[in-house]
């Protein structure tokens, strides 16, 4: 194994090795994040996990983000992003990618489960929490909602409380879906204050 | 001649093997697997979401009831994300109790492992035995933070309080004489520390007792070896991590190799398996058991020389202590604002991943500025474990199935979040 490297080193490696097909990579935080464009997404995650300075051999995480209501409603970018975290075990390293989504109204990206198999769930659960299909995936069902479910539950737009909730109905014998009878209520309000509130404290 | 049928077969949600509510649907040829599909989300409760309407703290409790049999390391990498964020460092003191807290949870959750694996298999006995021990850590859990399971006790910026000087004893009941009682609260006459130095004493001895049950075990071994064999191409294909991981022979701990809280400063070794089949990784776990307990003896060791604070002294984020929250304005509106409104994360994202007994638990966490998570992604060890229970039992017998679900180590409150 090589010496470790700092994510400084691995983001000019990375830069190095993807050319322009993604964005600057940026660390924050010490980690290394990386944008990539949403038509050169599989050749660049291919190339990240054969290239010998990449290597990311495990995808440890893919999960969907819905951007529309970020700082309170301030999001101009594309409102769907898949972001997904690599790791490799030979350099000992980390990276996230993240892959806006181009159509906001039919969300659409490659699937990775050809480059690493661990992305088949992990793709099902973006499709049923976000709606965002995956291209290419062999078996894009809905995974952890209810059999017939409607919507897409983690879409900002989409009610805690649901839309649907479940009862057994006496009189027909047999569970019954109704309209929610509850009121969402919330009860701590959500605040995002500016960068200069409380003066110079 | 008789017309050949494949079979589908349901097995679950009721199943007993099931480890909770998997629905399996099993495509047979004759006893022989075909196709393995799980159905997963019967207990969905949308943990993620919850969250993104909950301030920080009031998110802790929730990952306890995500993998419900290792309760605080769940908080751990949840509490790890906020404090990345906020970019405050966390005293050592209540580093130490962390690690010592992961440890036992690690023993905890592989005594639950063990016994539900071999009483899946076949063997009552050492169900029995592991949840013997596991009272004592439960104990240990309800000392440190009043409850049995779920602690809520791993805070942003710290622990919650800093451990108890005695410990509860057990008090006379009509079934119990006096002679019982005394020898039944022996050990728990000094302080937490003591108790768990004791257990530590006893404890390889009582790793010594489930392996004479089942490692030269015959009908164990008929049970596990070469079953389920993933090579260690696959498990990283896959995303195997954890024990799933190391028992195909590949050497990775994120305790040893990207290190948090005081892990760099213990001694420990990280075991591994040759074949990556049941057997190893059985034994893989095993090893585990008695490398946690010398962890455990360290911080032990550390933590009783060591006094301080358990929690930053940031009021931002931590609350501050009863007595002054009483008798200071200043604290007292710190207290409610913290109660209130919560802690403000500045705006960006963090992902923070620890060693669980079952793999990586990993904690995505995007905020933009505001009381409450912007999006929070859990990132569980059993969903890509049991995303691979297709792969691991195909050409297998049914039987053998259940053998695999126990070497996983399914837990559905992470799996379905």
């Amino acid at each position: 194994m090589t010496s470790p490297r700092t994510p400084e080193e691995l983001a000019v490696i990375l830069q190095a090795a993807l050319g322009e097909r993604a964005g600057p990579a940026s660390v924050r935080l010490g980690e290394v994040a990386l944008e990539v464009k949403s038509d050169r997404y599989a050749d660049t995650m291919r190339l990240l996990r054969d290239h010998p300075d990449c290597r990311f051999e495990q995808l440890i995480d893919l999960c969907g983000v819905d951007y529309s209501a970020f700082g309170n409603g301030i999001w101009e970018g594309r409102r769907y992003a898949v972001v997904v975290h690599l790791l490799s075990l030979s350099h000992n390293q980390r990276l996230r990618v993240r892959v806006y989504c181009p159509d906001d109204d039919l969300p659409v990206v490659a699937s990775m489960v050809d480059v690493w198999p661990a992305a088949n769930w992990f793709e099902r659960e973006a499709f049923d929490l976000f709606g965002i299909v995956f291209e290419g995936h062999p078996d894009l069902r809905r995974i952890l909602t209810d059999y017939g479910f409607i919507g897409h539950p983690f879409r900002k737009d989409f009610p805690l409380s649901g839309n649907v909730e479940m009862r057994y109905d006496p009189t027909q014998q047999r569970v019954i879906y109704q309209p929610v009878s509850i009121e969402p209520r919330e009860v701590t309000p959500r605040i995002v204050r500016d960068d200069s509130y409380g003066g110079d404290r | 001649m008789a017309e050949i049928r494949n079979y589908t077969m349901n097995f679950g949600p009721q199943h007993p093997a099931a480890h909770g509510v998997l629905r399996l649907v099993l495509e047979l040829d004759g006893e022989v697997i075909q196709r393995a599909d799980p159905h997963i989300g019967l207990l969905h409760r949308a943990t993620e979401k919850l969250a993104e309407h909950k301030t920080f703290i009031q998110s802790v409790p929730y990952m306890d009831r995500l993998d419900y049999v290792s309760m605080m390391v769940n908080e751990h990498a949840y509490v790890m994300a906020i404090e990345k964020l906020l970019g405050i460092e966390v005293p050592i003191r209540a580093q130490y109790i962390r690690v010592l807290f992961d440890e036992i949870t690690r023993v905890l959750n592989h005594l639950l492992w063990l016994g539900a694996h071999a009483l899946d298999v076949g063997a009552m006995t050492v169900f029995l035995y592991a949840f013997r021990e596991r009272e004592d850590l439960m104990d240990c859990y309800e000392a440190v933070s009043g409850a049995r399971m779920h602690a809520a006790y791993y805070r942003p910026g710290g622990v919650y309080r800093d451990l108890p000087d005695t410990m509860p004893q057990y008090s006379a009941q009509h079934t119990r004489n006096e002679k019982t009682l005394k020898s039944m609260n022996e050990n728990r006459q000094g302080s937490l520390l003591d108790f768990i130095e004791d257990f530590t004493n006893r404890f390889p001895a009582y790793v010594d007792e489930y392996e004479t049950l089942l490692t030269d075990n015959r009908i164990w071994k008929q049970r596990t070896v070469g079953i389920g064999v993933v090579s260690p191409e696959r498990a990283k294909a896959l995303g195997f991590t954890g024990p799933m991981l190391r028992g195909s022979g590949v050497e990775w701990d994120l305790r040893k190799k990207q290190p948090y809280e005081v892990y760099d400063r213990m001694d420990f070794d990280i075991p591994v398996g040759t074949n990556g089949d049941c057997y190893d990784r059985y034994l893989v776990r095993i090893e585990e058991f008695r490398q946690s307990n010398r962890i455990i003896r360290q911080c032990v060791d550390w933590l009783r020389k060591n006094p301080g604070p358990v929690i930053v002294d940031n009021h931002k984020v931590a609350p501050p202590d009863r007595l002054s929250m009483k008798t200071n304005m200043e604290e007292l509106i710190h207290h409610f604002k913290l109660f209130t409104e919560g802690m403000h994360v500045p705006a960006g994202e963090a992902y923070a991943a620890v060693e669980h007994p079952k793999g990586e638990f990993g904690i995505y966490l995007v905020s933009d500025g505001a009381n409450k998570p912007y999006r929070l992604k859990i990132r569980a060890p059993g969903y890509a474990h049991l995303a691979a229970l297709d792969e691991m039992a195909r050409g297998h017998m049914i039987a053998d199935v259940v053998a695999i679900i126990g070497t996983q180590d399914i837990v559905f409150g992470e799996i379905d979040r």
